[in-house]
């Protein structure tokens, strides 16, 4: 399953030019390489949330493969409902099978938080899709609010800055560990400049006789406060510092796919955008090593995972 | 008519609702365990295990889910079909209004129970009557034949129309009381509800995109046709359910055709021709009025039963026509718009408005949270309107009908 770049580019892209996202968008990105990686036809499906917004202002659309909206909470499920239709209409000779494959788009709100107990039942009930969280870390198509997945520290409308309050006091739920929890049996964390890694982890889910979950780190340009041409060098650094470790697991098995060296001090992170700019004041600093040990710890218990050595 | 040898079972409303979705030969059946509904949902389950129904059962985590998981199946081309009550229902109203505005015709057979709090498991219709603004279908119906019969008559009526149908009964009254129902044959069945023709496919090589963000105004397209806005789509969901009056009399008319009985249509009536006193309700409390009629006309005076089967749409002129020979018309809801009156009764007088002959309309709430009715108290009350209509100038209050308050 290797993937070629000159393929690539030769191929045409699921989701056309053309559709309103920012400038700088990660979510776009990483939903035409998603597209782009699977070879077999593809049924879509998105959440409401940025993705859905921005492609699909009728009587116009971006998508060039089938694609059903349904609300916020439940793409999951509704995505899980056309491969079982799908697959009863087969079964009954209705329709032939063309070896369809089924990809559910969410936001971090939508996967954290309002859909967990959706993508909680798919998984459980075992429908053959993949679910791709498109994390940009907050509520952004709503203006920025605090999610499950906002960082610790990070500033949004709904954790303002000011004198009492600095930022998400809470760190985010590791949600892909909850999938893995689930005994799915392909769960894995991308990001947009891994474009290999995360292709070939794209092709490897979609190979799978049952649920998969990828969680796309999503550079936002609006909401994590940076200039827009530094999206896919965000990426990077995300990796680099730890905060968005690149891992999969295959049946249970942690395999970790990239290891930073040297490993980059948080404050890198926190320098390369506005919504931490308060963290790095000097009475912030305390704040800092709390979560910089936050990160080094859960990259600790993750090397373990991945039985590598420290 | 039917060949001669149907079978009748003894059987609970709930197994009737199975039965119907069975004979429906539906797809996808997704549903959500909730008392008095459950039965429904393990009857089907069962069909699905023994191989009698080839359909994809999904058990879901919840009735949000269920909804969902129908809206997409049917949206893809399967028949699909749901269950639930109360909370259940509550819990899946974003849905109602979704699949009623992406038109789909599914079916959701709804046992009605009482909303908590206080925390309540017995029947009224407050559950199904809280959602008639969703853009539903909704049938009410009378006892356990009727259940069965209307579930099949449902998905003629929804996938004529393109708009889903709610089949409510009254929970334990009927889900879980056994009474004689006749079983269809399935030929006859078949030929009555021919295959679900879906409108949209899952085809990778003609892809839809459903769902999109509508805006308030239409809009050209890139060759240039106006596409519907948001208001326009929304008128064509409320012409489509004004107009399907008449789909649902004409399936009800063909149902009696192939299956020997029919169900009235969008309204039924018992002694109605010459009824001065005219009891009206939905469900298996206007089987029951049908008693209390007989005992006002055992004691001299001329009542009448009017049911309700259809309340969205809401048969405005049948009941114009229905109720212009009366003096007197009682409505007994079993549930409440609070701070207003019960739903069937501000309808009602909503559409005698325009009507010439207008009869002095008295609401009466009853039977909440499984509050017994006996038919005594129905004509006790009627009784107690007639006095009061004799001897009171102002308009009578709604009447809550034995509540010990």
């Amino acid at each position: 399953m290797a993937v070629k770049l000159t393929e690539i580019c030769n191929q045409e892209d699921g989701l056309a030019p053309g559709h309103r996202a920012c400038i700088g968008c990660g979510e776009t990105i990483i939903a035409r390489q998603i597209l782009q990686a699977i070879d077999s036809p593809v049924v879509a499906a998105s959440s409401t949330g940025c993705l859905e917004i921005v492609t699909s202002p009728y009587p116009f659309t971006s998508w060039r493969i089938p694609w059903i909206h349904n609300a916020f909470e439940n793409v999951a499920t509704t995505l899980a409902a056309a491969e079982t239709a799908y697959r009863v209409l087969i079964k009954q000779g209705k329709i032939e099978d063309r070896g369809i494959k089924f990809v559910a788009f969410g936001g971090d709100g939508a996967t954290y938080d309002i859909g967990l107990q959706f993508i909680s039942g798919v998984i459980d009930r075992g429908h053959r899709l993949l679910y791709v969280c498109l994390n940009n870390e907050a509520y952004m198509n709503t203006g920025i609010q605090r999610s499950g997945a906002t960082p610790m520290g990070a500033w949004t409308t709904t954790t303002p800055v000011g004198r009492v309050v600095p930022g998400k006091r809470e760190n985010r739920k590791d949600i892909t560990a909850i999938m893995v929890a689930h005994d799915i049996p392909y769960a894995a964390q991308v990001a947009p400049h891994a474009w290999r890694d995360l292709m070939t982890k794209v092709q490897k889910a979609v190979a799978i006789d049952g649920p998969s979950f990828i969680n796309a780190l999503c550079p936002c340009p609006r909401g994590w406060r940076y200039d827009t041409d530094k999206t896919i060098a965000l990426s990077k650094l995300a990796a680099e510092t730890c905060v968005w470790p690149l891992y999969e697991v295959i049946d249970g098995e942690w395999k970790l796919n990239f290891r930073p060296s040297p490993k980059r001090p948080i404050t890198d992170w926190f320098q390369s955008q506005g919504r931490f700019a308060h963290l790095l004041r000097p009475e912030n600093k305390h704040l800092v090593d709390e979560i910089q040990e936050v990160v080094d710890r859960e990259w600790e218990r993750l090397l373990e995972r991945c039985k590598v050595a420290g | 008519m039917a060949g001669k040898k149907t079978e009748s079972l003894i059987i609970t409303g709930n197994q009737a609702a199975a039965i119907g979705a069975k004979m429906s030969r539906v797809q996808v059946i997704a549903a959500y365990p909730i008392t008095p509904q459950s039965p429904v949902t393990e009857g089907l389950s069962q069909f699905v295990e023994m191989g009698e129904l080839k359909a994809e059962y999904v058990t879901v985590e919840s009735e949000h889910s269920a909804l969902s998981v129908c809206i997409t199946a049917s949206t893809v081309g399967a028949r699909a079909f749901t269950a639930t009550s109360a909370n259940g229902l509550a819990y899946m109203c974003e849905q109602l209004h979704w699949a009623a505005g992406a038109r789909l015709p599914l079916v959701l057979a709804c046992v009605n129970r009482a909303m908590a709090a206080p925390w309540n498991i017995l029947n009224d219709q407050q559950d199904a009557m809280s959602q008639r603004d969703t853009g539903w279908i909704q049938i009410y119906a009378r006892d356990n034949q009727e259940i069965l019969d209307s579930i099949i008559q449902a998905y003629k009526i929804a996938e004529t129309v393109y708009v889903p149908v709610m089949v409510c009964y009254d929970g334990y009254i009927l889900s879980h009381t056994v009474m004689p129902v006749e079983i269809p044959r399935q030929k006859d069945v078949d030929r009555f509800l021919p295959r679900y023709k879906p409108h949209t496919i899952l085809d990778p090589s003609d892809p839809r995109n459903l769902n999109q963000v509508t805006l308030a105004n239409p809009r050209l397209n890139s060759i240039g046709s106006l596409c519907h806005g948001y208001m326009e789509l929304r008128y064509l969901l409320q012409e489509a359910i004004e107009g399907c009056s008449e789909t649902i009399v004409a399936v009800d008319r063909e149902f009696g055709e192939t299956f020997g009985r029919s169900w009235g249509g969008m309204t039924w009536s018992y002694r109605l021709e010459d009824a001065d006193l005219i009891l009206m309700a939905a469900g298996s409390l206007a089987t029951q009025a049908t008693v209390a009629a007989d005992e006002l006309r055992a004691q001299g005076y001329r009542a009448g039963v009017l049911g309700l089967r259809v309340y969205r749409p809401f048969p405005k002129q049948d009941l114009i026509e229905a109720t212009s020979k009366a003096g007197l018309v009682l409505v007994f809801d079993k549930s409440i718009s609070y701070g207003n009156e019960g739903p069937i009764c501000s309808d009602l007088k909503s559409a005698l408005y325009r009507s010439k002959s207008r009869p002095v309309v008295h609401g009466y709430i009853c039977g909440l949270g499984g509050r017994d009715i006996k038919v005594r108290e129905l004509t006790e009350a009627a009784i107690r309107s007639l006095l009061w209509v004799r001897e009171t100038e102002s308009a009578k209050p709604t009447e809550w009908l034995n509540c010990q308050i």
